[in-house]
């Protein structure tokens, strides 16, 4: 099993330190990764991406043309990525930036106010974290535990941005669970 | 850590104890790492005003005896040139980073494989030759780095990590192995001072009658006993290949992908990445070469190493070629339809990009 994720938005929404966390989890979860970000250009304001691959045996290549996830937090990576999105890819984006997406049909969409849910905890730059949550949610790729050790390795002393982005990463879990939960009612 | 970072912390542990640079994407995470590593270390870190500067600060530091290093990307390599040539002339180890990225001029920022001829035909003046490492992954970033600072002792000769901006940007796992010093040559010409003994001198300036050409024939030994020693290569499903995909660094990584999906779909295609450019496997490709297997060299690049690999071959096979210049970075997906191409090639329908 091999699966590419591509994650793209603004410099400065910690795009990159999201791809980061996912790298490193999966290495914590003995998985083979690999983390290539765009780089040069990038500041806060400009675009950022970067792409993550978690698998079973070796990779290759570190570069990704379609991948299987995509995690977005603005309209112009939205643009950009969809179309390279897999048939059957999940899309997962913040739903408080990406206001009117033209999406495709063949794929899943998970909207997550990522922004808002952020604010509502009190950091509003915890909100890739809480993209990182409902992707563990939804795809159950990687366990919630590694990602927190994750976290306390990359993040070493700062124990107060350790706690918010544990506690974006649950809220995004929380959010996609209540999400899953609401459908199954409706369908009933 | 980036693969930039890899490499400054795997010279730290073997005992690189001078670093000199000047700023360029998409190596900047060799000094920013350096800045802090090296003084931790005990050793001197220098942002030099300029690329000549710091390879001749380098020149000076290994002429002194010290495990010396810089690094650049592409255009820095090109000005640097000149003081390679020297340190080359000199018999000086050193080693240098080239993060690769697009070319001619400055380029882009991206990842590229435009510099194979100028890091293994000598680039700048003079009959010389760098021992050139082509790593494909971070683990080898480690390793040949490492293995540099020796080789570079050895033989008193500067050694080239070729890598790229992919490589050199990206994460993975390694293991970090402690480095182990092994047996060198004393450094029983080194300039520490001369009290107590008689002075030396090193130079690379030999104005006497025939003095020169001896010294050229000195280091063409020196070359030539790399070539007998020093070859390192990787082959991935060679035995049975109908087609054998020639490719190092990065555009064998890409390679490799494409080549493990052809094999699962039951096509007889292999890969040989060479991991010394400079000396090249020469011998091991001829080895390879039969009428029934057909080659194709894959590079980041308008077609450079392709030289080396039709020379290897000497007719014997087809050698035909892909590539893409000015660091566009092909996909697996790319490279699969171009090997696959190759293993139904037939000359009248050759495309364009695809070389014979």
């Amino acid at each position: 099993m091999e699966k590419g994720i591509i994650i793209a938005g603004f410099g400065g929404q910690g795009i990159l330190f999201l791809g980061r966390i996912l790298a490193y989890a999966g290495m914590l979860e003995n998985r083979e990764v690999t983390w290539f970000p765009s780089y040069g250009g990038e500041m806060r304001g400009g675009t950022a991406n970067c792409t993550v691959i978690i698998s079973d045996e070796l990779i290759a290549s570190p570069i990704v043309r379609n991948p299987d996830i995509l995690i977005v937090m603005n309209d112009e990576s939205l643009r950009k990525f969809l179309p390279r999105l897999r048939q059957k890819g999940v899309l997962i984006l913040d739903s408080s930036l990406v206001k009117n997406p033209a999406l495709r049909t063949d794929i899943e969409v998970v909207r997550v106010p990522a922004t808002e849910i952020s604010n509502t905890i009190g950091n509003t730059k915890s909100a890739n974290m809480v993209l990182l949550g409902a992707f563990i949610a939804k795809t159950n790729l990687l366990k919630k535990e590694s990602t927190f050790e994750a976290l306390e390795n990359s993040m070493g002393q700062r124990k107060k941005g350790i706690e918010i982005n544990k506690k974006a990463i649950m809220e995004g879990i929380r959010f996609f669970e209540i999400q899953i939960s609401k459908s199954k009612c409706q369908n009933i | 850590m980036k693969g930039n970072e890899v490499i400054a912390e795997a010279a730290i542990q073997a005992g690189c104890r001078f670093y000199a640079g000047y700023p360029i994407t998409p190596q900047n995470e060799i000094p920013e790492y350096m800045s802090w590593r090296m003084p931790e270390a005990g050793g001197v870190f220098i942002q030099a005003e300029s690329e000549l500067a710091a390879i001749n600060m380098v020149y000076g530091a290994a002429a002194a005896g010290t495990r010396a290093m810089t690094s650049s990307s592409s255009p820095g390599i090109s000005l640097k040139t000149e003081g390679i040539s020297y340190l080359a002339g000199a018999e000086l180890p050193a080693v240098i980073v080239n993060v690769q990225r697009g070319g001619p001029g400055l380029g882009n920022i991206s990842g590229s494989q435009a510099d194979y001829f100028q890091a293994v035909k000598g680039g700048g003046h003079g009959d010389y030759k760098l021992l050139v490492y082509a790593p494909f992954n971070l683990q080898e970033m480690w390793d040949l780095t490492m293995l540099a600072f020796d080789k570079a002792d050895e033989y008193r000769n500067p050694v080239m990590i070729l890598t790229d901006g992919v490589i050199g940007q990206m994460i993975e796992p390694l293991y970090p192995t402690p480095y182990v010093r092994p047996e060198l040559p004393e450094k029983d010409w080194i300039l520490d001072g001369c009290k107590n003994r008689e002075p030396r001198m090193i130079k690379s300036l030999y104005m006497g009658e025939g003095e020169l050409e001896m010294r050229n024939l000195i280091l063409q030994r020196k070359y030539e006993k790399m070539r007998e020693k020093e070859v390192k290569f990787v082959g991935y499903h060679v035995e049975d290949s109908e087609v054998l995909v020639v490719a190092f660094g990065i555009a064998a990584r890409i390679a490799l992908s494409s080549v493990r999906r052809l094999r699962r779909d039951g096509f007889k295609v292999g890969l040989f990445r060479p991991v010394t450019l400079f000396p090249f496997p020469e011998k091991e490709l001829s080895m390879l070469a039969e009428e029934n297997r057909r080659f194709i060299t894959i590079e980041m690049n308008a077609g450079q190493m392709v030289e080396d690999v039709k020379l290897a071959i000497n007719g014997k096979s087809k050698v035909l070629f892909y590539g893409r210049p000015g660091g566009s970075i092909f996909t697996p997906e790319e490279v699969q339809e171009k090997i696959q191409q190759s293993l139904n090639y037939q000359p009248h329908l050759a495309k364009t990009n695809l070389i014979l």
